[in-house]
């Protein structure tokens, strides 16, 4: 028996199980008020005046692994401008894991060639960051993930976060954020979530400071450490656009009423079904003649799941769209809509598409759209590295919602400049045919042999219907037969899918004389 | 033919090719190849224009291509062009034309 801070006697132990006496009300919980009597203090905030000082106050060390997430897009200033901090700190051998990277990001090549930098683990990689990797330039080999296969090497501990810096459009001194209040907002902030939830330590950089509590919220207050004010997260110019314009090109608006076509006279145009489509110009537009059949044939989806586009938005409000599900913003009248409508519901990239964890969206999906950079005689498709063999794209949910949904439907031109699009063998896999069901171009459809419940279906409509044996010799009796890339032996990428395997290897890719 | 001038035909435009034609007299053919696709198909724009050349009968001329994946047929009428206003011939073949 000893006494404890109030005076009563307390068992050091009770049927083996040690007892831990009371030793006053905040000697065990930091965070608590300290002080009753004071009204003003201690200031309950996380605020921190620099990103300089949240460095410090976060426990950065050479080696560690830090993130970032990519929800404003081309418009992020995030990323570049943590970096030249940790940078000038002289911090060394850090690994970015980022949901992903784009063009402008391309001031990290400094921090790499510099040693700030070792090593990178995104979705995607483009413009001079992607030749800079391509041409052999990194140490260590980029490891390219699905969003869902990030949330799921997050959730097990494969990518262990040491410090997220995740910008947030809208948050207050305790850590209540959401992405769409704000001069930045950027709608679902999806990829983020999954870093706030498995980081050791979570810094957010917001530029608009709410009152407390900041709700609804995105991320909780109880995951959050540190919190910095900034003069701007992003520029809003390039974060969203007003509304996604549907194209005005003939031969996406072909490819559009192929794809819609193919949809309608299939098994899952039915009441209630559900759909995600990518916001490529094809993909969009056929959402539009999609729209008008569902209109005429009184068809409503129960959900639909993004990659919210406005298009997405008007159908919802049109109540032909019933829920949505939504990972990633895309243009204004969509954030707007998250934060008004009750049935626009922000999810994490783990609900989005973690293979892993016990039910993910996009396997209760029907009917998906996407794009391709290449696709093959296999069906296999890339959208990472062009036909030049370079990196210029990103993985995304491509290989996540083929393999979940019912019908995964690959949209694009048959030829692109001098480019085809069907090869013999693509030149990265992203996607492995068997995932992939049909390719819709606008010089015809092929669906993947291994669908014969899809082949015997259609038997009975009449649609422009190929081989993909056929539509390879129409591409090449336009555009050619192409030499083949030459690559070093060196890997510069390897291509994880979903579940943690590798799916295949980016090689470095021979410099032109 | 003989090239006497500079000749220019094409755009920058996707699908299209800028080619410039430059007499370089006693010197043979100097071909200078950009392209976005030079990697899958270099060879071949070269051999289209190198076959070309030859149907025209040029022995001598600097020529620049500024290459925006345009397809054979399209490098082939570029070039034509080019080469014609570079010898500032006007009386084109239209029956002949390849």
């Amino acid at each position: 028996m000893s006494k404890n801070a109030i005076g009563r006697e307390i068992p050091e132990e009770l049927d083996g199980v040690k007892l831990t006496p009371f030793d006053g009300a905040v000697k065990h919980t930091p965070l608590v008020r300290q002080d009753k009597g004071n009204r003003q203090l201690p200031r309950l905030n996380k605020l921190v005046d620099t990103i300089e000082q949240a460095v410090i106050k976060s426990g950065l060390q050479d080696g560690m692994t830090i993130s970032f997430h990519h929800h404003f897009r081309s418009g992020d200033y995030i990323v570049n401008m943590v970096m030249d901090v940790i940078s000038r700190m002289g911090i060394k051998d850090l690994t970015i894991a980022a949901s992903s990277l784009m063009a402008h990001h391309d001031e990290l090549i400094g921090h790499i060639e510099n040693g700030t930098v070792t090593q990178l683990i995104t979705s995607g990689l483009r413009g001079k960051l992607a030749k800079f990797v391509s041409a052999g330039k990194m140490g260590k080999p980029v490891l390219f993930h699905s969003h869902g296969g990030r949330a799921r090497a997050i959730e097990v501990g494969q990518i262990k976060i040491d410090v997220a810096f995740l910008g947030v459009p809208s948050c207050d001194v305790y850590g209540n954020a959401n992405g769409y209040t704000g001069p930045s907002a950027c709608g679902s902030l999806g990829y983020a979530m999954v870093d706030a939830k498995h980081s050791e330590t979570v810094v957010l950089i917001t530029d608009f400071l709410a009152d407390y509590p900041n709700t609804p919220f995105s991320i909780d207050q109880d995951l959050v450490d540190i919190i910095v004010k900034v003069d701007a997260v992003g520029d809003p110019k390039k974060i969203s656009t007003g509304a996604t314009r549907i194209t005005q090109n003939p031969r996406d608006l072909l490819i559009a009423r192929n794809a819609a076509d193919f949809i309608v006279a299939s098994p899952y145009f039915e009441d209630g079904f559900s759909m995600q489509t990518g916001s490529g110009g094809a993909s969009l537009a056929t959402t539009r003649f999609l729209t008008e059949q569902m209109e005429k044939k009184n068809i409503t989806a129960s959900w639909a799941l993004g990659g919210i586009t406005s298009q997405m938005v008007k159908m919802h409000e049109a109540g032909l769209i019933k829920k949505m599900l939504d990972i990633q913003t895309f243009d204004q009248d969509s954030i707007e809509s998250i934060a008004k409508n009750r049935l626009h519901t922000e999810i994490d990239a783990s609900y989005y598409a973690n293979p892993l964890n016990k039910g993910c969206a996009v396997n209760k999906l029907n009917v998906v759209i996407l794009s391709a950079l290449e696709i093959d005689l296999n069906f296999n498709v890339n959208v990472l590295t062009g036909s030049d063999g370079v990196i210029m794209g990103a993985s995304g949910g491509h290989s996540d919602t083929a393999i979940g949904s019912g019908l995964s439907v690959i949209v694009a031109p048959l030829v692109r400049g001098r480019t085809s699009t069907v090869t013999e063998n693509v030149l990265t896999v992203i996607t492995p045919g068997e995932s992939v069901d049909v390719f819709v171009s606008d010089r015809g459809i092929a669906i993947n042999p291994r669908r014969k419940d899809l082949i015997e279906h259609f038997k009975k409509v009449h649609l422009p219907f190929s081989t993909m044996e056929e539509l390879l010799e129409k591409a090449e009796r336009l555009v050619g037969k192409p030499d083949s890339i030459e690559f070093t032996d060196r890997i510069v990428g390897l291509v994880e899918y979903r579940d943690g395997t590798i799916i295949d290897v980016v090689r470095q890719v021979k410099a032109l004389d | 033919m003989k090239i006497v001038k500079t000749g220019m035909a094409g755009s920058l435009e996707s699908s299209d090719v800028l080619i410039t034609v430059d007499s370089n007299p006693g010197k043979g053919r100097n071909v200078n190849l950009n392209s976005i696709v030079k990697r899958q198909y270099g060879k071949q724009i070269l051999k289209v224009v190198d076959e070309t050349l030859e149907q025209l009968s040029v022995k001598d001329a600097k020529i620049r291509l500024e290459d925006k994946g345009a397809l054979d047929c399209t490098i082939r009428a570029r070039l034509e062009a080019a080469v014609y206003r570079a010898a500032g011939s006007e009386s084109y073949p239209w029956e002949n034309l390849t």
